[in-house]
């Protein structure tokens, strides 16, 4: 089973059309990297796929259900973390992973154990009892992010996850994906750091609505003849015609 | 002057943008002016009542008639016992019974008995109130026919004869809608650039901050007056209330009163740093203090006295009482020196804590 | 002249030191950078040269007026562009640039060659409301906006971020126009590749200035030899690679691993010993080679 397959999904706001006949499929497990400029309809696409929004026309089949008849299920079987909402700010650490690992229903036992093994991961034993607002963004979001995946969702979304983390912490965040997606979690991942397109093991760019180029990274690199990611995505995206 | 008059022109463009904006400053006030007029009617009208006629005699039905004859009371039922009286009260199928002791006629001094449901007591007040006149003019008529010496009562109900809510609401409207969209639109006003951000913009401008709230404050002043207009017009030709007093002596002291609002709303945008917590403070410390203790609704001398203490801090206590004297009472202005003192006193108080705690910087 | 001055700032927010003693030096016609992540006290910092917060202590100065004293003045010849979008999205483009115009006692037309450039761009859209315009043109109409009065200095609080790399590339191109202008301008960017648009750059970190130099001189200041790793399987590559003991650090860089050595001169000898090493664990073709540092790398290494 795929994780992610759309075929021509689109979607109109009235004579715009915000994502224009998009096809493509995402492995189980897979990294995928999902780019393009601001307005190039990454957040429409992405809110398609997570079950927020009924799609105009065309097919997406998420975690196996139907984006138009199981959005309920969608929303069971993923993971979503932005940039601009994750956590309580007002909630303890524990507090947080335990409202979000009530959310999903995880069993009271599971969740302590869950809760236990998540501090340790991420190093946050001393911080328990800590309110959210009061760490640092860097950890905030990789708190975050465990967080997202606290139910073991065969899929997370990820919209610009380290925007503004220091490049220290933005790494340790990259190693906490890899590590998922070694668990079989497939990651669907929007950023606007260059290098860590790199890091995915797929990589579409959308321009004006459509899916321009996606491939591997070094092949894109190959075939648009560019020495990193950065000079890729400046070649397609420079074709962007759409007064945002 | 250019700057100050482009803030202006901006401030506009946010309002008329803003479809709740616009909803609650101009078609709130139509609708608190109808309810209040239709729906939350305090006058008695047409109250069901029972009389349990312990003497049935002459005097007692003609008493009996001439209540249930009037435009206040219905007869329900004669009674015939005082069981009866406690059920049909909890039944809630009346709100008054009238209790005639026996042979009554030949000694008309003795006592008549009123019992009101006083789970509201401002209506079982009313209630008694408006059958005990009743009963006093009939007995009137009784002793005029009879013996035509004695001082006898006369109640007679001043400025407003026809015991009118619309009367006692109109300037209550007023006072509410005024001080909601003065105070409560200039704080969310204010607070939204701070929210939005754009406050931090215009302190770093040569624009004076004195500028910028004043600049805030005057639209919400015109479409004030706006506001009065429609409600005057409304309770003048719809609920049929007069302006007895001069107009001008009106629109002076409510203009006073904008302006006391207007400076509580520049008070709490010192205080909330969200539109929530400014829409919440404005809320709570004034929605409901002009609602509860500004007589308003409920009479303040029936108050305690912490709370009838209290409602002298609340502007609205003062210009109802004002506008009440101007516009019902058709008083001079000199005749509300003191609510108008009152008033810009707090006036002068609230803008030198604001301007004191107006914050140049973040 | 129109320079900025900053000596021995301190600010601190209940418990968080956000910034600790920071002394800089900008020149007149300067395009200045402080790069840091978010936490680095970067914004704190513009607030207090824009006159919006008062420091702890020390004392700063604009175009050689005092930040606290001479509030007035100051507030008449900065341009400042807040990290968040600021400007009000109920009003359209032009209402916005008009607005701010006014408010700064001038005209659109009296500088319009100044935002000429940027401004041309939006045009097209200038019936908009700007809450519905979106990533880059809200950015270039707020840049219109803080440039309308014609500032002697600019300051811009990560105007980049959150916005894609080609808008970005535009961006920057646009402040060295205003930069040939005279317009002394200082940036704060999370995003260490803009570091080398700047003059010069300031890193920062908690509070704290860790380094203030020209991009150039700060690459050149990373005193260890660093090199590039390229290979298959390069997630577990990363591991593998930390467990060598001869290893000082270590980070995914893009399609490479940057590596450092513990000690300064590497030689030939060294680097095929870890090829050794790294054949015994199973990796073979593995590709190193020596590489200059990026300011990613000199700001990792502080």
């Amino acid at each position: 089973m795929k994780a992610i397959e759309t075929k021509e999904l689109t979607k109109r706001f009235g004579t715009f059309t915000a994502v224009d006949h998009i096809s493509f499929e995402v492995e189980e497990g897979e990294i995928f990297g999902f780019l393009g400029a601001n307005g190039a309809g990454k957040t429409t696409a992405m809110r398609m796929l997570s079950g927020l929004s009924t799609p105009t026309s065309g097919e997406a089949v998420v975690a196996g259900f139907n984006v138009y008849s199981e959005a309920e299920q969608i929303k069971q079987h993923i993971g979503y973390m932005s940039q601009k909402f994750s956590l309580y700010g007002d909630l303890k650490v524990w507090e947080n992973i335990r409202l979000f690992g009530g959310i999903y229903g995880l069993p009271e036992k599971k969740l302590r154990e869950k809760t236990d093994e998540l501090l340790q991961t991420l190093g946050l034993e001393s911080e328990r009892n800590t309110l959210v607002d009061s760490l640092p963004l860097g950890w905030k979001q990789k708190l975050a992010f465990s967080v997202a995946i606290i139910h073991e969702p065969n899929i997370v979304f990820l919209d610009e996850p380290t925007g503004g983390v220091d490049p220290v912490t933005r790494r340790q965040f990259w190693e906490l994906i890899y590590e998922a997606s070694a668990r079989g979690i497939t990651v669907f991942v929007t950023t606007h750091y260059m290098d860590e397109a790199e890091y995915c093991n797929r990589v579409s760019i959308m321009v004006d609505g459509r899916i321009e180029a996606l491939d591997e990274p070094a092949e894109l690199k190959r075939q648009f003849q560019a020495a990193d990611m950065n000079g890729v995505f400046q070649a397609l995206a420079r074709k962007a015609t759409r007064g945002e | 002057m250019k700057q100050f008059a482009s803030f202006i022109r901006k401030e506009f463009y946010h309002i008329f943008r803003d479809i709740r904006t616009m909803l609650i400053m101009l078609v709130m006030p139509i609708i608190l002016i109808i309810l209040f007029g239709y729906a939350i009617t305090t006058e008695i009208k047409s109250v069901p009542f029972a009389v349990l006629d312990r003497s049935r005699d002459e005097v007692t039905t003609r008493l009996t008639d001439r209540i249930g004859a009037s435009e206040y009371f219905n007869l329900y039922k004669l009674l015939d016992s005082e069981e009866e009286a406690q059920d049909l009260f909890r039944q809630g199928k009346v709100r008054l019974v009238v209790v005639f002791p026996p042979q009554y006629a030949s000694s008309p001094d003795a006592a008549i008995q009123l019992l009101a449901d006083a789970t509201d007591p401002n209506e079982a007040t009313q209630l008694t109130g408006y059958a005990t006149a009743i009963i006093t003019a009939a007995k009137t008529d009784a002793i005029v026919q009879t013996m035509p010496i004695g001082i006898i009562p006369v109640v007679h109900l001043l400025y407003n004869p026809l015991m009118k809510g619309a009367y006692n609401f109109v300037p209550g409207v007023m006072g509410l809608i005024l001080i909601l969209i003065c105070a409560m639109m200039t704080s969310v006003g204010i607070v939204r650039e701070k929210e939005m951000g754009t406050m931090e913009i215009l302190l770093v401008s040569p624009m004076k901050p004195v500028y910028i709230i004043l600049a805030k404050a005057v639209p919400y002043l015109l479409l004030s007056m706006v506001n009065i207009t429609t409600i005057l017009l409304l309770s003048y030709f719809l609920l049929e209330v007069p302006i007895m007093g001069s107009l001008f002596s009106l629109v002076m002291v409510t203009v006073l009163y904008i302006i006391v609002s207007l400076c509580l709303g520049l008070l709490i945008s010192t205080v909330a740093d969200t539109q929530q917590a400014a829409m919440l403070i404005s809320g709570m410390a004034l929605m409901l203090p002009v609602m509860l203790l500004s007589g308003m609704m409920f009479p303040i001398e029936n108050m305690p006295k912490l709370l009838q203490w209290l409602s002298n801090i609340v502007p609205a206590k003062w210009y109802i009482i004002a506008v009440k004297d101007i516009m019902i009472k058709g008083l001079s202005i000199t005749s509300v020196l003191k609510e108008t003192g009152i008033l810009i006193l707090m006036a002068f108080v609230l803008i030198a804590i604001s301007v004191k705690r107006f914050k140049i910087r973040l | 002249m129109n320079n900025v001055s900053i000596q021995h700032i301190s600010k601190k927010y209940a418990s968080i030191e956000a910034l600790q003693d920071i002394s800089l030096e900008i020149q007149p016609g300067e395009l200045f950078g402080l790069i840091g992540p978010d936490g680095a006290g970067k914004t704190t910092l513009f607030r207090i040269l824009t006159t919006l917060l008062l420091a702890d202590s020390g004392s700063a100065s604009v175009c050689g007026l005092d930040v606290v004293k001479d509030l007035r003045e100051i507030r008449k010849r900065v341009g400042y562009m807040p990290g968040r979008f600021s400007l009000y999205q109920d009003l359209t483009v032009e209402e916005n640039l008009q607005f701010f115009a006014t408010v700064f006692n001038t005209t659109i037309e009296k500088n319009y060659d100044l935002v000429r450039d940027i401004y041309v761009q939006i045009e097209p859209f200038k019936h908009r409301r700007a809450g519905k315009l979106s990533g880059g043109m809200k950015q270039k109409l707020a840049l219109s906006c803080a440039l309308i009065h014609r500032p002697d200095v600019l300051f811009l609080d990560e105007p980049t971020t959150g916005v894609d790399p080609v808008s970005r590339v535009e961006f920057w191109d646009m402040l060295d126009r205003l930069k040939k202008q005279g317009i002394t301008i200082l940036v704060s960017t999370p995003y260490m590749d803009e570091a080398s648009r700047c003059d010069r750059i300031a890193l920062m970190r908690a509070g704290k200035c860790l380094s203030v130099d020209t991009p150039e001189n700060i690459r050149r200041s990373f005193t260890r030899s660093l090199w590039a790793v390229q290979g298959a399987q390069m997630y577990p590559l990363l591991n593998v690679l930390r467990n060598y003991p001869e290893i000082y650090s270590c980070y995914a860089f893009g399609d490479a691993h940057h590596l450092t050595f513990r000690h300064q001169n590497v030689s030939d000898n060294e680097i095929n010993a870890l090829q050794e090493y790294l054949k015994t664990n199973g990796y073979t073709g593995v590709e190193l080679r020596k590489i200059e540092p990026s300011v990613e790398d000199c700001f990792m290494a502080l």
